[in-house]
């Protein structure tokens, strides 16, 4: 009988143990989760901060680049500098057959000429001379440099030719391969070009988006959260009022897209593409969580703050625009930018609004196409180059890091200005 | 705005002198200011608004009188107001009739005259409330109630805008969706079980509609079922893990593990879910893809699976964060209980603060799936883009929210069956998720009001 007992509380505590173990296992593995998915982003992605060039001799012969004697600044300026260019590229093997000159030639990156004349409108005085400069190696080489490149598959399966591999380990023994810290990353739009994709942008597009959505949903969702928590009477309509915010808060982002689709743009007939849209759009998104957080803080505001205000002869209005409304910003700001974090990783709503399309100017206004940094990632991961892909892992490391930094910041306002009553 | 500023200065200047005279004022001096300042600006702004609603229309009927006579009808009115707009912005490429050529110049003789005789009747409205409203600030008259009052319909403007948002929501959907079912009948979309609305691309747009082409195209049956399918593996990851580490958060953690553990759970969902998309498309579903071809499986490289299980593991901290707030709510006084019949932790748990907590975490669960369904990202890179009907988790399926990515991607030509199909699957996904929502929201809110 003793014997039994002690058998049944064994059992009872292994499967306390057992219990214990399922729980820590749960989190152990929704932490192991986000270390894999970490470490998986930083370790294809942060190469891509890095850029490979070529250093390869340009002689800037006068005569291939059809100039007279003593140019002036706008000669330079027009000459046609692809032959040049060209010839750059022959000249680092001169036996190279007709086809092996094509090779050549897509060892460095599409636009290679204009590196060329901006190093000689630097210094016009290079005509005639020989110097060394600096060419972005296209996307394929790049990842061969950086080592992501399968070089043992055969030849017909990869884009880099044997000839080029021949030509660029050659070139790798002289030294004349570089890699270098990539600034076009962050200052160029993007490209079909891997090697000169850049998230500059779609980074303003994301600014532009984000700002357009601060400016429309800040001021209505604190107006809307004073409201609905100082002065709305507590009747059928403002539940009604409350059950919708509640229920927007947990609507598809995908819905607000068809949204944005069906009346900013059918209806209104606002422009496409824009991040003007993109923002009135992301701003209907954020706006109930700007005003869920913003209601928490004024309740949080103790009822004493305000029946001494009225005590001293305030008015309602001025009692919540004077105390509470003050009082309450911490709350309500972390809560913003809470927020807005959310509407800057959102992608769903700004693909249907078009906000997919390719853009290859930085825009100026928001009313400039672009796209927003998520929709580039999107972009860039349905492209098949594989120079894309350590591309797309920089773009959401950038992506992160703004995040992480506005909710740190969300969080230092809170601990910061946020008052404690006890 | 600088007029808004000046005659909120002049409003309250005009009141410190009379209180400098010292009779007593009816408000602070602020209010007369601010009431200036509204008197200023609110009727100006309403005249201009209504102006920029009207000036189009009005400067249409004008320019289009003159050819009222000749027997056009009101299409080619339209087309030729069209022109005459694109004339006059010098855009216009195509014939230039001499016709078109004065209705031009008028239009934008007609633009100019509007243009200043809006700023001269603004300001001149501006001028003359400024004064009224200058006139009426008194020693005795009363400024603070209006402005408060003023103030308040602001303030419940503005707390319109949800509803108004709700609104602009099922109106963007329902048209386009009583459209789309004028051509498809609804019992083909809701049980049809073919998904092909390429098919409706290739459509000549010049022929009349066609509505028996269009059988057996948009039967949303494969999506319906890829939707439901995809949650449900999502939900297979989230739950399990979700709930235990809830559990284990709520009930054993020391405060110091809960201190670091809660928060690093809470960054999953963080996480764009482009992210997610991505990581799945580009390391879980090769990875799955390799292991499947290792065991002798043939997987796809989009599998339901990879999609489905990346969409699990962005659900957890949703599941885990819910039901870790529903346990700790649980009342001290049924563990003291269950703990003084000499029952183990895990023993109350089980039998006591589960079923205690279990409309709390059926409400979370609930979110849960709604979160999946709503998901688009993640399907749209991780999962096929082609409507199989399949319940193999390692083929590829497609969900509603993906197809409306499919198919609004790009040019969408309105009026087309193909953009109407998608907003038709917009309105069934808002219709599902409001219905989980308000059931989840209802049964949490229930329980809590239990304990409280």
């Amino acid at each position: 009988m003793n014997k039994n007992k002690e058998k049944l509380l064994n059992s009872r505590y292994r499967a306390e143990k057992r219990f214990q173990f399922y729980g820590k296992s749960a989190i152990f593995l929704a932490l192991l989760f986000l270390t894999i998915f970490i470490f998986k982003i930083f370790s294809t992605g942060y190469t891509a901060f890095q850029k490979t060039w070529l250093i390869v001799p340009v002689t800037f012969d006068a005569e291939t680049l059809y100039l007279d004697e003593n140019p002036s600044k706008e000669d330079l300026e027009d000459a046609d500098y692809f032959d040049l260019a060209l010839q750059t590229m022959f000249d680092l093997d001169k036996s190279a057959s007709e086809k092996q000159q094509n090779d050549l030639k897509r060892m460095v990156s599409y636009f290679f000429e204009r590196e060329i004349k901006r190093e000689l409108l630097n210094d016009p005085s290079l005509i005639g001379k020989t110097k060394d400069v600096y060419l972005t190696a296209s996307d394929d080489l790049d990842q061969v440099f950086k080592g992501n490149y399968p070089r043992d598959l055969p030849e017909d399966q990869r884009r880099v030719t044997d000839y080029q591999l021949k030509i660029f380990d050659q070139l790798v023994e002289q030294g004349r391969v570089e890699s270098k810290f990539n600034l076009s990353f962050f200052i160029y739009p993007d490209s079909r070009e891997a090697e000169l994709a850049g998230i500059a942008s779609s980074f303003m597009g994301s600014i532009f988006s984000i700002l357009v959505c601060l400016v429309i949903a800040f001021p209505v969702a604190v107006l809307a959260a004073i409201y609905l928590e100082e002065f709305a009477p507590k009747n059928r309509f403002t539940d009604f009022i409350e059950v919708n915010i509640n229920n927007l808060a947990a609507v598809p982002s995908i819905v607000f897209g068809l949204l944005g689709l069906g009346i900013l743009l059918a209806v209104f007939q606002l422009p496409r593409s824009t991040p003007l849209v993109g923002g009135i759009t992301l701003s209907l998104m954020t706006l109930p969580t700007i005003i869920i957080a913003c209601r928490a803080s004024l309740k949080a505001v103790p009822p004493s703050i305000r029946e001494a205000a009225l005590a001293m002869g305030a008015s309602k209005m001025q009692t919540t625009m004077h105390h509470t409304v003050p009082l309450s910003m911490p709350g309500t700001l972390s809560g913003t930018i809470i927020g807005l974090a959310q509407a800057l990783g959102e992608t769903a709503p700004l693909i249907l609004i078009g906000m997919v399309a390719f853009v290859n100017t930085i825009p100026g206004s928001p009313l400039d196409p672009a796209a927003s940094l998520p929709v580039q990632i999107y972009i860039w991961a349905e492209s098949a180059e594989r120079g894309f892909v350590e591309k797309v892992s920089a773009c959401i490391m950038v992506l992160l890091g703004f995040l992480i930094i506005m909710n740190l910041f969300a969080q230092i306002i809170r601990h910061k200005f946020e008052k404690k009553w006890s | 705005m600088l007029l808004g500023f000046t005659s909120y200065y002049f409003g309250r200047k005009k009141a410190y002198s009379i209180q400098a005279t010292n009779t007593r004022l009816t408000a602070l001096p602020q209010f007369y200011g601010y009431y200036l300042a509204i008197w200023c600006a609110i009727p100006a702004f309403i005249i201009y608004s209504l102006w920029a609603i009207f000036e189009p229309s009005i400067v249409k009927l004008i320019i289009l009188s003159d050819y009222s006579n000749q027997g056009y009808l009101d299409d080619e009115l339209n087309l030729i107001y069209e022109k005459t707009k694109s004339l006059s912005r010098g855009q216009f490429s195509g014939e230039i009739t001499p016709y078109l050529e004065t209705s031009a110049e008028k239009y934008l003789n007609l633009r100019s005259i509007a243009q200043n005789s809006k700023i001269v009747l603004i300001l001149a409205i501006i001028i003359a409330s400024i004064v009224y409203g200058y006139k009426r600030i008194s020693s005795n008259n009363r400024t603070r109630e209006p402005v408060e009052k003023f103030l308040n319909a602001v303030l419940f403007t503005a707390s319109l805008a949800a509803i108004l948002t709700t609104i602009g929501i099922v109106f963007s959907l329902i048209f386009q969706t009583i459209d789309f079912f004028k051509v498809i009948p609804l019992f083909d979309f809701i049980f049809g079980t073919h998904w092909y609305p390429a098919k409706a691309f290739v459509r000549d747009a010049s022929e009349p509609l066609d509505p028996s082409m269009y059988s057996d195209t948009f039967g949303a049956v494969p999506i319906f079922a890829g939707t439901f399918f995809i949650a449900l593996i999502a939900m297979c990851v989230a739950i399990p893990i979700g709930l235990m580490s809830g559990i284990y958060l709520a009930e054993y953690a020391s405060t110091k593990v809960r201190q670091y553990a809660k928060p690093l759970i809470e960054i999953l969902a963080g996480i764009p879910t482009v992210v997610y998309g991505f990581f799945a498309a580009l390391t879980v579903g090769p990875f799955l893809k390799d292991i499947g071809t290792a065991m002798g499986l043939e997987v796809s490289a989009e599998s339901a699976l990879a999609a489905g299980g990346v969409m699990g593991i962005m659900i957890i901290p949703f599941i885990s964060s819910l039901s870790d707030d529903v346990i700790t709510s649980v009342p001290q006084g049924l563990r003291d209980g269950s703990y003084a019949m000499g029952a183990t932790k895990s023993e109350t748990i089980k039998k006591v603060i589960f079923p205690a907590a279990l409309p709390g975490i059926v409400g979370s669960i609930l979110l849960g799936v709604s979160r999946a369904v709503g998901e688009t990202m993640i399907v749209v890179m991780a999962s096929g883009l082609a409507a199989n009907l399949t319940f193999n988790p390692l083929e590829s399926t497609s969900t509603i929210t993906a197809q409306i990515v499919v198919i609004l991607i790009g040019d969408q030509a309105f009026g087309d069956p193909k953009t109407q199909a998608a907003f038709a699957l917009g309105m069934t996904l808002f219709l599902v998720t409001l219905s989980l929502n308000i059931f989840a929201l209802r049964v949490v809110k229930k329980y809590r009001e239990k304990y409280e």
